[in-house]
């Protein structure tokens, strides 16, 4: 997306800057997805390419109902089908928007090298700022799920934008207008919880006994979450995280490293300019010249 | 390079093509690679024309080093090979960084030190080369697994920072013993010089009547 926004950056890629906060009264939101009540209609995929004006190659069948088979630069969103046998044998089709999740504390935007290439909104909203992404594909090694995706055209990277430029002007997500059944809700995260609340109550009564929110605690939260009837087993839902979290070796990387790096360059350039100073250059005496003149003399001219 | 007479050659024309050829390259992967390492560090991304075209170029100056740094073994890994001198000369090392030459056992024509050096880049350019690919987005990232990528930037962070580590030391080096640097761009040393910092590699010119940069066989 542009940076053509009315909200305030509280995040900023790459950047050591407090971004300018004085609206912080600012509420977050955030998109549940009532798994429980989606029908894999794919309207929503329909609806993110209609708004963002995407337009992924046609590509072929390939005997699954996920269709593309993947993310990509153009597909921002993603039903993913689940065929799963529980223990009594029941079959369950359980089926899952993919997509970012708009992390409290997003790993691509903790990987990104690019100064403002990745913000976060006071809403908690994540985004792309295209502009300024040089596509290294940090960005997809600090993601804990897998979503951004690399332009090969343009070498930019590329997720969903929770519709950002949508929810500035008062408007839901494109995906949320378009959903018949209501699967897709939006408003502020602590409306779509106590929502979720309610409809986890009534899950649990028609015989989900396992039935939660998914908001990971391991990314600080979410603002994209799920409804799950098998909260107990993320994964079940085509590999959603179980535990998601910013990889450690990220961390590493982008923590620790990076100042230590930096000192021990620093240290040991510094320890070379006073080892000059204190000790000085080490030169050729004149005795040094007398004697390897003469070594050379003894052996006979050499050449 | 005219070599005025007397002297000794300490390294030959090609070998000095293929260094700075390496130290070229080493210097813009350096500056390229830290404008993508540290945030504080970016605007040095401008001297490539920005960080779209640092992060397409960084790789392919890669690619020039490590075929330039496989010159630079051929051409002296032989005189890098570790010996019992080399020892002696560690155990004095506090008398050669203090310049107490005379205190130091005589070497051949590369002390421990350039020799630690030497062996140090040919174990990281290789490194660096091998994570560099697994992270290389444009061409590599449909063979390697997220996971893969993760461990690959962090080596290759470490690597790098190391290499630069020893490239100070390196340069430093040359810049402290007085003399060194015009083995690198002129090519020659005054017997003075060989006597003071390489005494064996004096001797076994002298004995084989060979101006350098080795002895006749």
């Amino acid at each position: 997306m542009s940076d053509l926004q009315s909200q305030d950056y509280v995040r900023v890629s790459a950047s050591t800057l407090t971004p300018p906060s004085i609206r912080h009264h600012e509420q977050e939101v955030a998109k549940l997805i009532d798994v429980s009540r989606c029908i894999g209609c794919k309207a929503c995929q329909a609806a993110c390419m209609e708004w963002n004006d995407l337009r992924a190659e046609v590509g072929h069948f390939e005997g699954s109902y996920d269709n593309p088979l993947d993310l990509d630069p153009s597909t921002w969103t993603l039903m993913r089908f689940t065929e799963w046998e529980d223990e009594k044998g029941n079959l369950e089709w359980l089926i899952r928007k993919d997509g970012c999740m708009h992390c409290e504390d997003p790993g691509c935007l903790k990987a990104c090298p690019a100064p403002g290439a990745i913000v976060q909104y006071a809403n908690g909203i994540v985004d792309f700022i295209s502009e300024n992404c040089i596509g290294c594909g940090y960005c997809v090694a600090g993601c804990p799920f897998d979503i951004p995706r690399i332009s090969p055209v343009d070498h930019k990277s590329y997720k969903c934008t929770l519709c950002s430029d949508r929810v500035a002007v008062g408007l839901e997500p494109a995906c949320v207008k378009a959903c018949p059944t209501g699967a897709i809700l939006f408003g502020t995260k602590t409306d779509m919880t106590v929502w979720a609340g309610e409809r986890i109550v009534d899950l649990k009564s028609r015989g989900f006994a396992d039935a939660g929110l998914y908001d990971p605690p391991g990314v600080g939260g979410t603002h994209v979450m799920y409804v799950l009837h098998h909260a107990d087993r993320p994964s079940l839902y085509a590999g959603l995280p179980d535990r998601p979290r910013i990889s450690p070796l990220v961390d590493a990387w982008k923590g620790i490293l990076k100042p230590l790096a930096l000192a021990g360059i620093a240290l040991t350039a510094l320890a070379g300019f006073f080892h000059w100073v204190v000790v000085g250059p080490n030169e050729v005496q004149p005795e040094d010249e007398a004697q390897g003149q003469r070594h050379l003399k003894n052996a006979g001219d050499p050449r | 390079m005219t070599r005025p007479p007397g002297t000794l050659v300490r390294n030959t024309t090609a070998a000095r093509i293929n260094h700075w050829i390496t130290a070229g390259c080493f210097v813009l992967l350096l500056l390229s690679g830290l404008s993508m390492f540290d945030p504080m560090l970016f605007w040095l991304s401008a001297l490539f024309g920005g960080g779209q075209s640092t992060r397409a170029i960084h790789p392919w100056i890669g690619i020039v080093l490590l075929v330039s740094y496989a010159g630079m073994i051929v051409q002296f890994w032989r005189d890098n090979m570790w010996n019992r001198d080399d020892i002696a000369w560690m155990r004095a090392v506090d008398r050669v960084v203090v310049n107490d030459e005379d205190r130091v056992p005589d070497i051949g024509r590369f002390n421990a030190g350039q020799k630690a050096v030497f062996w140090a880049m040919a174990l990281l350019v290789p490194v660096l080369f091998a994570t560099g690919i697994a992270i290389w987005e444009v061409y590599f990232s449909a063979y390697t697994t997220i996971e893969q990528r993760r461990i690959a930037v962090l080596i290759h962070s470490l690597a790098a920072v190391a290499a630069i580590i020893v490239w100070i030391v390196h340069v430093y080096a040359a810049i402290w013993v007085r003399g060194s640097v015009r083995t690198m761009t002129q090519g020659y040393v005054t017997p003075g010089w060989a006597w003071r910092h390489h005494r064996k590699w004096l001797r076994r010119l002298a004995a084989s009547g060979s101006a350098g940069p080795r002895p006749r066989p």
